[in-house]
């Protein structure tokens, strides 16, 4: 397949130098049922204390592409296309040893379930002292102090003493803490946040997600966000990438993805979120249909089956340009034109354009 | 811990009782098992037997002759029937033979097994899986009487490599007691090898795939440190608790083959004799001494365990 995305990409602002640079990357998997393809030509940019959010529901293939980045979904089962630059450094074709030094260093990633994704046999301060000292040379009492220092700013109280504590004398908040505390150790350029929330009750969400963007604030560390949940991303986000089956359906900013949305999907998306401003809806609007397996994805535009706008030109894949002339960063992958897709999001109040579809299932 | 030392012990005493009313019940249930007529020889009359029943209290009442098996039990009277020997006396002489194989041969099967699941589960799939695998499973499937007849013969007769079995005194000549026991550990441990190295590789196997695994692998250490310092760890506890029985029931006489084979005349071999001779007194108190061991063992287990894992607390 062609890249239009190289070729249509908006020139940049000169000085704009990319932190990273994601570019037509491409992960399958070998499994029983054959190669199924989970990323399928994702692109994107991130800028120094930028917070991208990468957004799409479950099987989108937005985990697998946080993970690649780091090159945790490597194994004797993956295969790997295109590239992605950090800082001169190619992450996707690295050697095991040079990504060490970017993995917890470079580019720290914090994961779903903080549950289970802290080792329950060993002591929280001696999981983060053991991170800080792989990559810098410290000693044992000043790495101890940096990470009495961290579990402080990530607002674990008497941070000192609980150093010596098991996750399992935590709650699930403060193991969420605990994991940001061990991504931050090393200073990272890059913060992989993997559903960061989804395990925690609503509350403790709002609180994470602050911490994350405070953090952000004062270590001026690019946030890549994956979530499911748009109504997280609202509060965070400067940009958003919205991915459906593998692919990048739709990028802009924060306001243009939520005021000015182009892809039938994202409007689904939009429409699925329960608003307290708006009346009571009879049902929870949802979009009809269910996203393609893997294995057999439709030709052309992936949602063209649930999508009732569905037209002749779409069983070609549509690439992921700019359509409106004043926003050259606004991206989106649907033939639609800019004409049509303002006209056809309004068609119902609360849903956004999109209907339900008779026999759109796959 | 003081209470769980003392459930322990209450847990202990039980177990003893209850193992030795078995051995007991079962010694007196086996045809052909009558003491007295196998004390008095062949072809002995009527009186001779009655005046054995008479001395030796077997015609006292069942519960009757149980009471006073254990107070010589607990009095170290306890006499066998056929050798008339002390108990007590064959089995401290047999302890330290026993404990040598014991010790040396549990601390062999469990680093090899170690060595060889970890090394096995990091190959998965490839050639030197399946190597280990066949290996574990022609130790797993090699008798230990038959290994060891085969290592005595080769490597100690026709060679002449290694002493024909027997056993020397530690405090006698160190060298000569760690050479007459290098065959005996090797064919006790095979089996122990074979078996623990699988249950390893697949606790490592599900062990990489946690979540706190590629946390690890997350942070940038290396997969020797990942396997070290977060796989091997959280892949023990299933090995440890069947390391702790199994050397429990070796420490106290289990192995009665490896001892029998390489004549070492530890406990196991006086088990064994005293089987083969239905010689009650001999076999129900090796079985308390075994019973002592596979339960304190257990207790040592479970401290284990604690240590291992701090979420697992005695009580």
């Amino acid at each position: 397949m062609s890249t239009p995305e190289a070729a249509t990409e908006p020139p940049r602002p000169a000085g704009d130098e990319h932190l990273l640079s994601v570019h037509d990357l491409r992960v399958s998997f070998a499994t029983e049922d054959g190669l199924v393809t989970a990323v399928d030509g994702v692109s994107f940019d991130l800028a120094a204390g930028e917070v991208l959010a990468v957004v799409g529901e479950s099987g989108s293939g937005k985990s697998v592409t946080a993970m690649t980045l780091m090159g945790l979904t490597r194994s004797p089962n993956s295969e790997f296309e295109g590239t992605a630059h950090y800082k001169g450094t190619e992450l996707i074709g690295a050697n095991e040893d040079d990504l060490r030094r970017v993995r917890g260093a470079e580019i720290a990633m914090i994961f779903q379930d903080p549950m289970t994704s802290l080792n329950p046999v060993l002591k929280i301060g001696g999981q983060i002292i053991e991170q800080i000292q792989e990559h810098e040379a410290l000693p044992d009492q000043q790495a101890r102090e940096r990470a009495i220092e961290l579990l402080d700013k990530v607002g674990i109280p008497r941070a000192r003493d609980r150093l010596d504590s098991y996750p399992h004398e935590f709650s699930g908040g403060m193991r969420q803490r605990v994991m940001i505390a061990l991504a931050l150790s090393c200073d990272p350029s890059i913060l992989i946040a993997d559903e960061p929330t989804t395990a925690l009750d609503v509350t403790i969400q709002a609180q994470i997600l602050q911490r994350i963007r405070e953090l952000r604030d004062e270590t001026g560390a690019a946030v890549i966000l994956v979530t499911h949940d748009l109504g997280v991303v609202a509060d965070i986000a400067d940009r958003i990438a919205v991915m459906y089956s593998g692919r990048i359906v739709e990028q802009g900013t924060l306001d243009e993805i939520f005021y000015d949305p182009q892809h039938p999907y994202t409007w689904g998306l939009l429409g699925s979120i329960t608003r307290v401003d708006r009346p009571r809806p009879e049902r929870l609007p949802a979009i009809a249909g269910l996203p393609p397996s893997l294995g057999n994805r439709p030709e052309g535009c992936h949602f063209r089956p649930r999508c009732p706008h569905e037209f002749a030109k779409c069983i070609e894949v549509p690439p992921l340009e700019a359509r409106q002339d004043k926003r050259p960063a606004h991206l989106d992958r649907c033939w639609l034109s800019a004409q049509q897709k303002r006209e056809l999001r309004e068609v119902r109040p609360g849903e956004i354009g999109l209907e339900k579809k008779a026999g759109a299932i796959q | 811990m003081a209470r769980f030392i003392i459930r322990r012990l209450g847990q202990m005493v039980f177990v003893m009782f209850a193992v030795s009313v078995l051995v007991f019940l079962i010694f007196n249930v086996i045809p052909n098992s009558d003491p007295a007529v196998r004390m008095a020889g062949r072809q002995a009359s009527e009186s001779t037997i009655q005046a054995i029943n008479k001395e030796w209290g077997f015609d006292e009442s069942l519960p009757q002759q149980y009471i006073t098996t254990m107070e010589k039990v607990f009095t170290g009277d306890l006499q066998s029937y056929i050798t008339q020997l002390p108990v007590n006396e064959e089995i401290i002489k047999g302890i330290p033979r026993t404990f040598s194989l014991a010790i040396g041969a549990a601390l062999l099967w469990m680093f090899v097994a170690v060595c060889f699941g970890l090394y096995s589960a990091v190959k998965a799939g490839k050639f030197a899986d399946r190597f280990l695998t066949i290996i574990a499973l022609i130790g797993i499937s090699m008798p230990v009487f038959w290994i060891g007849a085969l290592m005595n013969h080769y490597l100690g007769f026709k060679l002449g490599w290694f002493p024909n079995g027997g056993y020397v005194e530690f405090t006698e000549d160190p060298v000569d007691w760690f050479y007459h026991l290098i065959l005996p550990w090797t064919a006790l441990a095979i089996l122990f090898i074979g078996f623990y190295s699988r249950v390893l590789r697949s606790n490592v196997l599900d062990t990489i795939n946690e979540d706190y695994v590629r946390t690890a692998r997350a942070k940038g250490l290396s997969e020797r440190q990942i396997l070290l310092r977060h796989v091997l760890r959280n892949s023990m506890i299933p090995i440890i608790t069947l390391w702790g029985l199994d050397f429990g029931a070796v420490l106290g006489g289990g192995a009665i083959l490896t001892e029998t084979v390489f004549d070492l005349q530890g406990v196991g071999q006086y088990a064994a004799d005293s089987i083969g001779q239905l010689d009650v007194p001999p076999v129900l108190a090796v079985t308390l001494f075994a019973a002592f061991f596979i339960v304190a063992l257990n207790a040592v287990v479970d401290i284990t365990y604690a240590i291992l894992d701090p979420r697992i607390r005695l009580q």
